[in-house]
């Protein structure tokens, strides 16, 4: 019965309007804005969406959907299995909070150790707020695993995936034995919305909750600090071209492009 | 005691010529000070040993082999990972292209060190690298120090100046064989294909001409490669649009797409989120055409025109012309 994992991380919702954005920066952190509540990391409900195709296919496919965070990430576990999932491990610890990129690896890789035998595990190519990058592949590098990154089409059948990464100027298909990891990009696809049957389900199913001494470790052990968060400077004078009609406008614009000698 | 720095420099694909990438890490390693060592991976790269050195490099290490041709992650860290053992710099920088995403965390995995990605400043503190990123799609801006050696970083495209070529300067260079096993490379690449986007190339363009969700349709990018024909520029598209099938993928600017530096951008019916910014972060010169007076693009907008693009458009589009032409 194939097993594949999904690790899902929870963010301020990115959708936010950008004049709403603040940043706390003596604590070093991005402060949650009044009323918006945090989502689901949208490249992680893109790697759900690629375990569902999988399992579209091949019925007895297991998924298991993996998260580190605090009480909230639980929404977005149950929001993970609305879509289909099967499984929800939430690794819920004070002491895990802080965890960095090379951390959070760490912690995820010991979490599937505990739910092995696993087949694919499947992350988002980056998580929309720190938009690093890093810790599916890092995770591939703890278990042992192979990794192909930033893929837009994942199929798994007879012991070995296929996977359509996303090139700067084009595509490659690119194949590696089970188990492996493969993180995923919007090429994909949008996710599959919950339909309300599915939310009510995954509302009663139960999430099993690891901490740090389940898994035999004690707090995570960053590689990397953050010195410094801040709001960058981007002001810039804006010179807004004032005309009858936007007709007008637009030849207006053309005249001040030429004048300001760039076209 | 780990020193000096080392950068993974790139070859354009064939291996003919050195990418722009690898002036602008020789340009950053040699800010930083200290010897630079630039390593090249590929086939048919050999010859590019001297333009490393030309462009700042005092060390060249060349590992041109026919099983390194192509990307392959295995191949690639398997040879990384030997050359930085032996070479124990303190810095090692790669560009935030497909190599450096797929290949600098999986490098600083195996060294037993971290890695800043897609890095917009760096600079030495004593033996500590400050590395600056933009997160939040681009809201917001982090500095890093990592813990233990090498101290990894992938630099973003057009942000770091190249050093002035010196023709006269020489670099040693130092031959390696790529010594990769069967057992190490494990994933297999399949295939591969080219999505070609029509003219100039959108890296290259001295003008880009982008389209967003305010277009209302495919049909709307018609008028824009028009525009960008007159220009002598290219076509790009917001993410939003690329992921509807509006556009192809390979024209997306942003975040996950590439990052442009054109002379002038102009963004028609784009809402400017922060994941579109980070792509155009290093223009100067932003117009912005948009429906909505509130939208995000404004903000960096050195022109604005609050209206119906179908309207300034075409307006804009033929007095273009005329001024083209006169």
């Amino acid at each position: 019965m194939p097993h594949i994992v999904c690790c899902v991380k929870q963010v301020p919702d990115p959708e936010a309007p950008a004049s709403q954005f603040k940043v706390d920066e003596a604590a070093k952190k991005v402060l949650p804005i009044p009323g918006i509540q945090p989502v689901p990391s949208q490249f992680d409900t893109i790697g759900v969406e690629a375990a569902l195709r999988v399992k579209d296919k091949v019925a007895d496919t297991t998924i298991t959907i993996l998260t580190l965070g605090p009480d909230a990430y639980r929404d977005t576990i149950k929001h993970c299995l609305a879509m289909g999932a099967d499984e929800g491990v939430h690794i819920n610890d004070p002491a895990l909070n802080e965890a960095d990129h090379w951390a959070t690896a760490e912690i995820l890789a010991a979490a599937i150790k505990k739910i092995e035998p696993v087949d694919l595990i499947i992350c988002g190519r980056q998580a929309v707020d720190w938009d690093m990058g890093v810790v599916g592949s890092t995770l591939a590098e703890l278990m042992g695993f192979p990794v192909i990154t930033i893929a837009k089409e994942v199929q798994m059948e007879g012991g070995k995936v296929t996977a359509e990464r996303v090139l700067l100027d084009g595509f490659e298909t690119v194949e590696a034995p089970t188990p492996c990891v493969v993180t995923v990009s919007n090429e994909l696809g949008e996710p599959r919305y919950p339909q309300l049957r599915q939310i009510m389900q995954a509302a009663k199913t139960e999430v099993k909750t690891l901490t740090a001494s389940d898994l035999g470790i004690d707090g995570a052990k960053n590689r990397i600090n953050l010195e410094a968060l801040f709001v960058p400077e981007t002001a810039v004078d804006t010179e807004f071209i004032e005309a009858d009609s936007a007709k007008e406008a637009g030849e207006q614009l053309a005249v001040r492009l030429r004048e300001a000698k760039l076209i | 005691m780990p020193s000096g720095v080392l950068v993974f420099g790139e070859a354009v694909e064939g291996g003919g010529e050195l990418a722009p990438v690898t002036g602008e890490l020789l340009g950053a390693a040699k800010s930083l000070g200290g010897p630079v060592t630039c390593v090249l991976l590929g086939a048919g790269v050999e010859g590019l040993a001297k333009e490393c050195g030309a462009l700042g490099a005092d060390k060249v290490i060349v590992v041109d082999d026919e099983v390194l041709k192509d990307y392959q992650g295995d191949a690639y860290v398997h040879v990384g990972e030997r050359i930085c053992k032996e070479a124990d710099p303190s810095v090692v920088l790669f560009g935030q292209t497909m190599t450096g995403r797929d290949m600098a965390p999986r490098l600083a995995a195996r060294l037993g060190t971290a890695v800043a990605m897609d890095c917009v400043e760096l600079s030495l503190d004593g033996e500590k690298l400050q590395a600056s990123r933009s997160c939040y799609g681009g809201s917001a801006r982090a500095r890093y120090t990592i813990n233990g050696m090498p101290q990894i970083a992938t630099l973003r495209a057009k942000v770091f100046d190249p050093p002035e070529r010196d023709d006269s300067r020489q670099a040693e260079v130092a031959k390696q064989s790529a010594d990769v096993s069967a057992d190490v490379i494990r994933t297999r690449i399949v295939s591969r294909r080219k999505e070609e986007v029509e003219g100039v190339r959108l890296e290259d363009a001295p003008v880009v001409v982008s389209g967003g969700r305010g277009l209302g349709g495919p049909e709307g990018f018609q008028p824009l490669e028009e525009l960008a024909g007159i220009l002598g520029g290219a076509v790009g598209a917001t993410r939003a649009v690329c992921d509807m099938g509006w556009y192809p993928v390979a024209a997306q600017v942003g975040l996950t797409g590439k990052v442009v530096t054109p002379d002038l951008y102009i963004a028609v019916g784009i809402s400017g989120a922060s994941q579109h910014m980070a792509g155009i972060s290093q223009v100067k010169n932003i117009v912005a055409i948009n429906k909505d007076s509130e939208a995000n693009i404004f903000q960096a907008a050195r022109f604005g025109v609050v209206g119906d693009w179908k309207e300034v458009i075409p307006a804009f589009t033929e007095k273009v012309r005329e001024l083209k032409a006169g």
